[in-house]
């Protein structure tokens, strides 16, 4: 699946008096072609979330749309959004995002409950699981997990529908540098197997897997030169 | 829904204290309206049961000053008592214009001596003349009672054998009344002869019950049925006047006295079961709001994982409706517990005539104040989900936010 944007932007404003906005990103065009693994850089209050969440379906654009294969997802309805979402795009949010009265297994089965007839079984789950290195938690809560653990239970949770596009929000940031490697690693094999991937990352190491590099600054993006 | 329902049992059961709080208020919904409605209803019941068992429109006692109080106490608390005039009062007020029926009663109370099984009411009737009790007993007993038989009210214990003594007299048991909610409840019946026989003997047994007045030509009270086309009040005033030493008086004034009581225990009943709905409401509606806006980021995690604005407020609206049925249904067995087992404390606490519904209205009182708990516990949470579907998964998940 290809995921394109054009011409994004996303205004804020700011609490106070008066008309004061400003853009958290700037009119963006950015195109996750099927099998890429894109990297965006950039320091803490640039615009990289933001811009991963209107891709992500999550926040509506001040200007512009986005496409998943044609389809502008902002001019869907919420149901229809949030559908396309659970099949499609896998997201894996900055911060701690597990479920605290599920378990780790639970947590990572639940988006295929949502709307599927047939959810995902207990052994692919744990599959999932195994591939991040957390299948010997499967039966504990979230608050027992280290930052490291619930972030590798975020990525298992993104991959369960195996979606066309894979968002990831800082997925390394808890990790230490063996961790880091097999997530990187993780990543890029899934574009290698056909999926649209977005990094959003501050690792300098992250560029060796990545297939193009942009830098975000103050709400535009660019460009990075390769290696 | 799968998704709702699953995941609302989850978060109601990893959070036990926030889930048992919420419960606890829905409980106080339904303890409060299924509670309130039932004692009200059970006092209206009551009401309609005493103006029943009366059954006549006016009521003459010997004028003393005691007698009128002893008979309401006989009526209402079954507090056993007993009064005499000669009967010479009673054929006068069958000669007053516009009495169409008067039948005399005899009040006896037994005592806890060796004489009397068990010290109660005893109430005697004429067969010829009444018009009050019989239709009664005709509910329970289709035969008329013969001598030395009786028919108890619902509170008695019946011995094995069958039988009470009373004064000496072997009484044979034929039949048990229904419950009033009054002091009839612990009353026997018994027709004129029989309640004569026990007379003479309670006298010649030592008992100084009727000072001046001849146990053979005794009477107690007098119920009087008013011809149609008169005006009740105005007999009333008529035999006041006519007959000397009695005092008559309508049952609705006797009854307007309980009609007040049960007003004012309406209104505290009534005032209190509000107080606690706009209470209990009042902080489900900003304990579901606090409660979803710490669950925001959750709320904001499920949207990542692909459930819509509509989804994750059902899911809000299915915790709350779940903890409403649990809280409501422990409510309103709570309400029972308390209600059905202790209906005689409460009768006696408010002193005045409890008579609870049959089990069918019970059980629809119950139903109907568990639904609309329910109803009013679920759609508490309704602002903080409509609240939460308007809310832009993306500005959540911010770190920190
Ligand atoms: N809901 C919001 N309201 C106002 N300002 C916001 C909001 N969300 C983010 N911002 C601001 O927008 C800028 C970009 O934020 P973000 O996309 O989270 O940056 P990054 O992910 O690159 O650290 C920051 O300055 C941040 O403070
Ligand atoms: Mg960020």
């Amino acid at each position: 699946m290809d995921l394109r944007a054009e011409g994004v932007s996303r205004r804020y404003f700011r609490q106070g008096k008066g008309r004061n906005f400003f853009f958290a990103v700037q009119e963006t065009d950015l195109t996750l072609p099927a099998g890429n693994l894109i990297e965006i850089t950039g320091r803490s209050g640039s615009g990289k979330s933001t811009l991963l969440n209107m891709l992500a379906g999550l926040l509506e654009p001040t200007t512009g749309r986005v496409l998943l294969d044609g389809t502008d997802l902002y001019a869907l309805d919420d149901g229809k959004r949030s559908i396309l979402r659970n099949r499609s795009i896998g997201v894996i949010p900055q911060g701690q995002t597990g479920l605290h009265s599920l378990t780790v297994l639970e947590n990572v089965k639940l988006p295929s409950l949502m709307y599927d007839r047939q959810p995902c079984s207990d052994e692919r789950a744990e599959a999932l699981l195994e591939r991040v290195g957390i299948a010997h938690l499967r039966d504990v809560y979230p608050n027992e997990l280290s930052g490291g653990e619930m972030r590798r239970l975020a990525i298992a949770r993104a991959l369960v529908m195996d979606p066309g596009v894979l968002l990831a929000d800082e997925p390394t940031g808890d990790l230490d540098d063996e961790n880091t490697h097999a997530v990187l690693s993780l990543l890029r094999q899934c574009a290698d197997g056909g999926k649209a991937v977005l990094l959003v990352t501050h690792e300098r190491e992250a560029a060796q897997y990545a297939h193009a590099v942009y830098t975000m600054s103050g709400g535009i993006l660019t460009a990075a030169d390769q290696g | 829904m799968r998704f709702a329902r699953l995941l609302s049992l989850k978060n109601m059961k990893r959070k036990p204290a926030r889930t048992a709080a919420l419960v606890l208020l829905a409980a106080f919904l339904s303890l409060s309206i299924f509670g309130g409605s039932l004692v009200i209803t059970s006092l209206q019941n009551g009401l309609r049961s005493y103006e029943a068992r009366l059954g006549a429109d006016i009521v003459a006692v010997p004028y003393q000053a005691r007698a009128k109080g002893t008979f309401e106490s006989i009526l209402l608390q079954g507090i056993p008592g007993m009064f005499y005039m000669d009967e010479q009062y009673y054929e006068k007020i069958k000669t007053i214009d516009g009495v169409e029926r008067a039948a005399p009663q005899f009040y006896l109370a037994s005592t806890s001596s060796g004489c009397c099984s068990v010290a109660v009411q005893i109430i005697g009737f004429d067969p010829e003349q009444d018009f009050t009790v019989q239709p009664w007993i005709r509910d329970s007993y289709a035969d008329t009672l013969g001598d030395g038989d009786i028919v108890v009210g619902s509170d008695l214990t019946i011995p094995k054998n069958g039988t009470l003594t009373f004064y000496n007299t072997q009484c044979r048991i034929v039949a048990q009344l229904d419950k009033t909610g009054t002091g009839l409840d612990t009353a026997v019946y018994t027709n004129m002869n029989t309640i004569k026989q026990m007379m003479k003997n309670a006298e010649s047994l030592g008992f100084s019950y009727f000072a001046d007045v001849d146990p053979d030509h005794a009477v107690s009270s007098v119920m009087i049925k008013v011809a149609d086309g008169y005006d009740v009040s105005e007999v009333t005033g008529d035999i006041n006047v006519h007959v000397r030493h009695i005092e008559a008086e309508q049952t609705t004034s006797m009854i307007s006295g309980i009609a007040d009581g049960l007003s004012n225990v309406s209104r505290i009943v009534g005032g209190l079961t509000v107080m606690i709905w706009v209470l209990a409401i009042v902080i489900l509606v900003i304990a579901f709001a606090m409660i979803s806006h710490e669950r925001a980021k959750e709320f904001a995690i499920l949207r990542v994982m692909g459930a819509s604005q509509r989804m994750v407020s059902r899911l809000l609206l299915t915790e709350s409706a779940l903890i409403s049925l649990i809280g409501a249904t422990l409510g309103v067995a709570l309400a029972a517990l308390i209600l059905v087992p202790f209906s005689g404390a409460i009768s006696t606490a408010l002193d005045l005539p409890y008579l609870m519904p049959e089990v069918g209205a019970i059980v629809a009182l119950a139903a109907g104040a568990l639904a609309l708990s329910v109803l009013a516990g679920s759609l508490t949470a309704a602002v903080s989900a409509y609240r939460i579907s308007k809310k832009e998964a993306g500005l959540i998940l911010r770190e920190g936010a």
